[in-house]
């Protein structure tokens, strides 16, 4: 008995101890960086509280029962208790209040988080296996994988899918909503201010389901316009001469175009539109940071880092000098 | 103290020593009543799923008003509403011992039963013909799925009857056992009220 | 293992069979011994064991799939398996746990205790019973034949369109026709156990008077009765898309891909009350008995079970609280949602107060079952915040939610069911287990458990999705991924103290009818008991009959031991008032049981019966028709999926054909008369073979 005694006390302060710790997490949901979020955090940080609380009561009179009542060798038999129906009631009525009190923000928090907000950036988020692609559609802009929105200004996301069921989720800025094919759910995300927020797909679309991450990147006002601006340019011709040109040549040669648009070269829509790929910190559903490295990674062999994706060479995989050129030719299309 | 004779299975046996059920109903009464309790749910489940397709398909495509014709579907409806009628009779007859009248309505009840397959087989390979199979479109999958599966039961519900008809001819269907028709009956009777609803549903309303 | 039979009397020895030539064709015998005994038993307790024992398998290899996972996630980017393996081993744990592991494991212990419980002989249909078993077993034989047929499903065990639509491949079909399979031996069962409850009841067993385990066993049956259905439909209209390519959940021809959802969430909140209800009915039983008190609130916790029942219908778009439904049904669902707690909130109250007061003893058992009421109020409080809608848009497809149902499924219903098996291991094999080890086994378990499941919650509040096969450095998750491992590889090892446990003790022993001094009518008889239960169908005057026929109370109420247990009440010539009619029930129990105590002048537990048997006790004879039954039913959907339609015709033939024999074999053979004599056939009892 003395024996369980200490194990349980044991247990009770390492699951305490353990539960105090924890790390700098990006994607977290308890740090938030938005309006949207912070209505959420602020709505389930006392319920959490309540849930602490009846936690202790309850656990601690499992605790109590288990220490008080144990069976002492001389004790008498215990008193036959079939019920009580005022505790009955109570413990019935209790909780039902204490819920009570919880629904009720929460279905005003439902509603307010329903409303559309004023003055948003309408983006359409076009969900694919295995990355994103954004619209925005009042402002002539399509790119891939990375959200840039201005700071303090709602983006008012439309969710589509052309395959199957993915989840947008950017846990510092705002809950998730599911994208489903043939519907056209609505959300939106406020940026506190300028930063780049990670999220993931959250809902299994697939092999590469774990590789579909999603980023939001937030800029002031003025800089998101000049981002616009940067996105509404034609495409960089690569000059003459240089190893851009040669990756250039690689890119039509190879066929890179008959999936993948760069305005005035091609009109391929199974991959991301790559006019101003050099100008995205991440690229692959932002599974890799935008560098030399990781993109010879990717170009030598897509499938292999990234299983069950669409990015399939007609002609099988590049050989190691393609892939070095058109390195340089992405790093030109700024 | 009387004799505990534990005898269960699909028969029930008069015996003086069977000890009395709680409910005062054989077990395998309450067994076809819950099955059917069961049955009420697939039935919802797949009439819902045609009721939340009907009017989705694009303008243009294949549609009940293209294909349905609903004279044709009232009398093969009839036909299997009369069934009942006739299972009813069968089971009149073994509760009244008259075994001859039995197989007549048992057999009369198969036959309609049959009937009506045959008629929906008919209707279906006419609706094949005029282009709608079951993968055309969102009416036509779930047309052909929730009147298959029906059908089903119902060529189920004739086999039953002709096997209990079977039984009866070689005698092995006595007085005693009227309880088995009954069964079989409810579970012909509830087939029928599901092609009610399905008819007025699918057909009926547009 | 036993096969409990009475010599063969010569005057009895049984007829030449009518018909059958062939040795193995014909019909088994009550003295059927061996393997083949066990193939072709109807008897239900051996049923029971065998879906207990099968269960326990799936339960090993569903947790071998979980520690592969853990490896897998135990660092970052790891590429210990690959990305299409990992997700086959997270959709076979999940769908092995839920349908081949709780879901038999139930039905096993419900199928062994239920008629013991109530007081009957067996079940209404023992064929039937046999049958459910034997689908189960083919069914999971089915599924996990996919391993080495193209690979094992690998869509979730929820199965979501389009996605599950269109995956290439056989994978998802083996999932969506193992499904069917199971779900034929969940119906047949619960449609068996029904009967068997609402029907069979021993005289003077009102609803009222029996024991909770079997009321919330039933409610689960009803539960599943009505909810198998609905996910039947849905796995056809799948299996009908992926091999007739009709539209159902075709996005391009107008379907809407939550169409699965609704059903199958219809299907699988029902089904998660299924998953509990059992474990907390043993939860129910254990209490009490190792706290020398009644259950607290008995009334409630029945309506609470059945308002549990009900509710959990009105609750099923929670899990789709993030799929596009709108601010309306969101609110409405999130209102069902918190409410559904009460009911659920006032058990585990009712569970703390069975104990207050009480005079508690720690057996295994009720380690495990103190263990469920902890384990399962965290699930239930974690359960609660996610119907706060805004913030479970946070919560769900996170490891936040895995967190949750790993509570109320393992630290609940696994350790309720460890519980049952713990308390009731003496019943079934006139056996006990060690409690040392049993302890060992509790500790480890509850350590490996919170340490496995606990960082859980930190993992998804720190935005760690679900099914991932892998995730980045940088994120924050990986020392809880560690943790989390490690406490993985702790509940194995306590699993194999248990599995130690009973291996060290599968000697008979001497355990006597009621080793835990216990308050229910299954400890009347031996252990393990007779192939007919009860020498004579108990008469029933109170709740807790066992107990009430052993203790009286004092005027404090507390217990006072009986000089005289009281026998067995006859039916003849009986003082005791029979039971008030259903609904009036007043206090527990029929006051003026004494006139029982005249019929008593000797000093037996037995006394007054034994004179009054010439007559012998008939018990339906077994039957292989199902078992051959069950195997059509794997050929017909081997023969769909690879689309060999002879094949698929054979196997209906073949399953019809069997239902036909089965139909026209009557339940007890005629030349089979194995003589159940009590007198006779309990001292035999005691002669076990291993």
């Amino acid at each position: 008995m003395r024996r369980n005694r200490r194990l349980a006390a044991l247990s009770a302060t390492l699951f305490l101890f353990l539960a105090a710790c924890a790390e700098n997490a990006p994607q977290d949901t308890l740090e938030p960086k938005g309006e949207v979020a912070r209505k959420i955090a602020d709505l389930i940080n006392p319920v959490f509280i309540v849930a602490g609380v009846v936690f202790l009561l309850v656990e601690g009179l499992i605790l109590l029962v288990i220490f008080k009542f144990r069976a002492k060798p001389d004790a008498p038999e215990p008193e036959q208790i079939h019920g009580n129906t005022r505790l009955e009631v109570g413990w019935t009525l209790a909780p039902a209040l204490v819920l009570l009190a919880v629904a009720v923000p929460t279905i005003a928090t439902i509603f307010d988080l329903a409303k559309k907000p004023d003055n948003a950036v309408n983006v359409t988020v076009v969900a694919r296996q295995f990355w994103w692609e954004y619209i925005y559609e009042d402002l002539g802009v399509v790119t891939a994988n990375e959200l840039r929105m201005p700071v303090g200004r709602a983006v008012e996301l439309k969710l589509n899918s052309i395959d199957v069921i993915h989840s947008y989720w950017i846990p510092p800025l705002g809950g998730k909503m599911d994208v489903v094919p043939g519907r056209d759910n609505r959300m939106h995300l406020v940026a506190d201010g300028p930063g780049e927020y990670l999220g993931q797909c959250t809902e299994f679309c697939g092999d590469s389901h774990a590789n579909m991450r999603a980023k939001a990147i937030a800029m002031p006002a003025r800089d998101f316009d000049a981002w616009v601006a940067e996105q509404k340019r034609p495409a960089v011709t690569a000059a003459a001469g240089t190893p851009a040109e040669e990756g250039f040549t690689v890119f039509n040669q190879r066929g890179c175009g008959s999936c993948h648009t760069v305005e005035g070269v091609s009109n391929g829509t199974i991959g991301p539109n790559l006019t101003h790929f050099a100008s995205r910190t991440s690229f692959a559903g932002s599974m890799f940071d935008n560098n030399d490295t990781n993109l010879r990674k990717w170009l030598s062999d897509p499938l292999g880092v990234k299983p069950g994706n669409k990015m399939i060479i007609p002609g099988g995989n590049l050989s190691p000098d393609e892939v070095t050129k058109l390195i340089a030719y992405m790093n030109s299309l700024r | 103290m009387s004799s505990v004779t534990a005898t269960s299975g699909s028969h029930v046996e008069i015996d003086p020593g069977h000890p009395p059920t709680s409910t005062g109903l054989s077990n395998e009464k309450v067994a076809m009543w819950s099955f059917l309790g069961s049955e009420c749910l697939l039935f919802g489940a797949l009439i819902s799923t045609y009721l939340l397709f009907k009017g989705q398909d694009e303008p243009g495509q294949i549609s009940p008003v293209d294909v349905f014709d609903i004279p044709y579907t009232s009398v093969s409806s009839f036909v299997l509403l009369m069934s009942s009628l006739t299972m009813v009779l069968a089971l009149a007859g073994i509760q009244r011992g008259d075994h001859r009248r039995t197989r007549i309505w048992l057999l009369t009840t198969a036959l309609l039963g049959a009937s009506f397959v045959a008629g929906q087989a008919y209707e279906f390979t006419v609706f094949v013909r005029e282009g709608m199979n079951l993968r055309v479109n969102l009416f036509s999958s779930s047309f052909f799925v929730l009147t298959g599966f029906h059908g089903a039961h119902v060529t189920i519900g004739v086999l039953m009857l002709l096997s209990l008809f079977s039984l009866s001819l070689k005698g092995k269907l006595p007085t005693s056992k009227a309880e088995t028709v009954e069964l079989v009956g409810l579970y012909w009777h509830f087939v029928d009220i599901v092609w009610i609803v399905i008819f007025t549903l699918v057909y009926l309303i547009p | 293992m036993a096969i409990v039979t009475p010599p063969r009397p010569e005057a009895l020895a049984p007829e030449q069979p009518l018909h059958t030539p062939i040795r193995f064709l014909r019909r088994p015998t009550g003295y059927t011994k061996g393997v083949w005994g066990w193939m072709t038993t109807v008897d239900h307790k051996k049923i029971g064991i065998m879906y207990s024992a099968t269960a326990f398998l799936f339960f090993l290899l569903g947790g071998l799939e979980a520690l592969l996972l853990r490896v897998q996630l135990g660092a970052p980017d790891q590429t210990f398996l690959r990305a299409d393996t990992y997700n086959q081993l997270f959709t076979m744990h999940g769908t092995t746990m839920i349908f081949l592991v709780i879901m038999p494991l139930s039905a096993g212990l419900a199928n062994y205790l239920l008629p013991l419980m109530i007081g009957a002989r067996d079940v209404a249909f023992p064929r039937l019973n046999a049958l459910g078993f034997w689908v189960f077993l083919v069914g999971g034989l089915f599924m996990y034949s996919s391993f080495f047929l193209g690979g094992a499903p690998n869509g979730g065990w929820f199965g979501y369109v389009p996605l599950s639509r269109s995956i290439p491949g056989h994978n998802m079909d083996y999932w969506a026709f193992g499904l069917q399979i199971l779900g034929i031996a969940s119906l047949t069962g619960a449609v068996n156990l029904i009967v068997t409850v609402i029907n069979m009841r021993a005289p003077g067993m009102s609803l009222m008077r029996m024991p909770i385990f079997v009321w919330m066993s039933l409610v689960a049956q009803f539960l599943l009765l009505f909810a198998i259905p609905i996910i039947t439909v849905a796995l056809f209209l799948l299996s009908f898309d992926r091999l007739f390519s009709t539209n159902f959940f075709n996005v391009s021809a107008g379907a809407d891909p939550l169409l699965w959802q609704h059903l199958f969430w219809l299907f699988g909140h029902p089904e998660v009350y299924i998953l509990i209800l059992p474990a907390m009915g043993i939860v129910s039983e254990v209490l009490p008995v190792f706290s020398r008190k009644p259950l607290f609130g008995y009334q409630v916790m029945v309506f609470s079970g059945i308002a549990i029942g009900f509710m959990g219908w009105g609750v099923w778009a929670h899990h789709m609280f993030a799929s596009g439904l709108g601010p309306v049904a969101t609110s409405a669902f999130s209102a069902s949602t918190m409410f559904i707690a009460v009911p659920t909130g006032v058990k585990i109250f009712n569970w703390i107060s069975t104990m207050w007061k009480g005079k508690l003893t720690f057996t295994t058992p009720m380690m495990f079952a103190i263990g469920f009421v902890a384990m399962f109020t965290i699930g239930g409080l974690s359960g609660v915040t996610h119907g706060v809608v805004p913030a479970d848009t946070q919560q769900t497809d996170t490891y936040y939610i895995v967190a949750h149902f790993h509570y109320v499924l393992f630290g609940g219903s696994m350790f309720g069911l460890f519980a049952g098996v713990y308390y009731w291991f003496p019943k079934f094999a006139g056996r006990l287990l060690d409690e040392k080890l049993g302890k060992l086994h509790f500790w480890l378990m509850f350590l490996g458990f919170n340490l496995t499941f606990g960082p859980f919650h930190i993992l998804g509040l720190q935005g760690m999705p679900r099914r991932i096969y892998t995730y980045p450095e940088g994120r924050g998750w990986d020392v809880w991924n560690l943790v989390s491992t490690i406490g993985s590889f702790v509940i194995a090892a306590s699993i194999l103290v248990f599995m130690f446990n009973v291996w060290k003790n599968r000697k008979p022993q001497e355990v006597g009818d009621d080793p835990w001094d216990a308050r229910t009518l299954e400890w009347t008889i031996p252990s393990p008991p007779p192939e007919y239960n009860f020498k004579e169908i108990p008469l029933v005057t109170s709740r807790d009959e066992l107990w009430h026929r052993k203790y009286t109370e004092d005027e404090h109420g507390r217990s006072v031991r009986r000089e005289v247990t009281e026998a067995q009440p006859t039916l003849a010539g009986t003082a005791v008032e029979p039971a008030p009619p259903e609904g009036h029930e007043g206090p527990d129990h029929v006051a003026g049981k004494a006139g029982t105590g005249d019929e008593h002048d000797g000093d037996g537990e037995h006394d007054g019966q034994a004179e009054e048997h010439e007559e012998h006790i008939h018990m339906p004879s077994p039957s292989y028709w199902p078992l051959v039954t069950s195997i059509g039913l794997p050929i017909i959907c081997y023969g769909m999926i690879y689309k060999a339609w002879l094949v698929a015709i054979l196997g209906g033939v073949w399953t019809l054909g069997s239902i036909y024999a089965w139909a026209l074999e009557p339940a007890t053979a005629p030349e089979d008369t194995p003589d159940h004599d009590p007198e006779r056939g309990h001292d035999e009892a005691e002669a076990v073979h291993a």
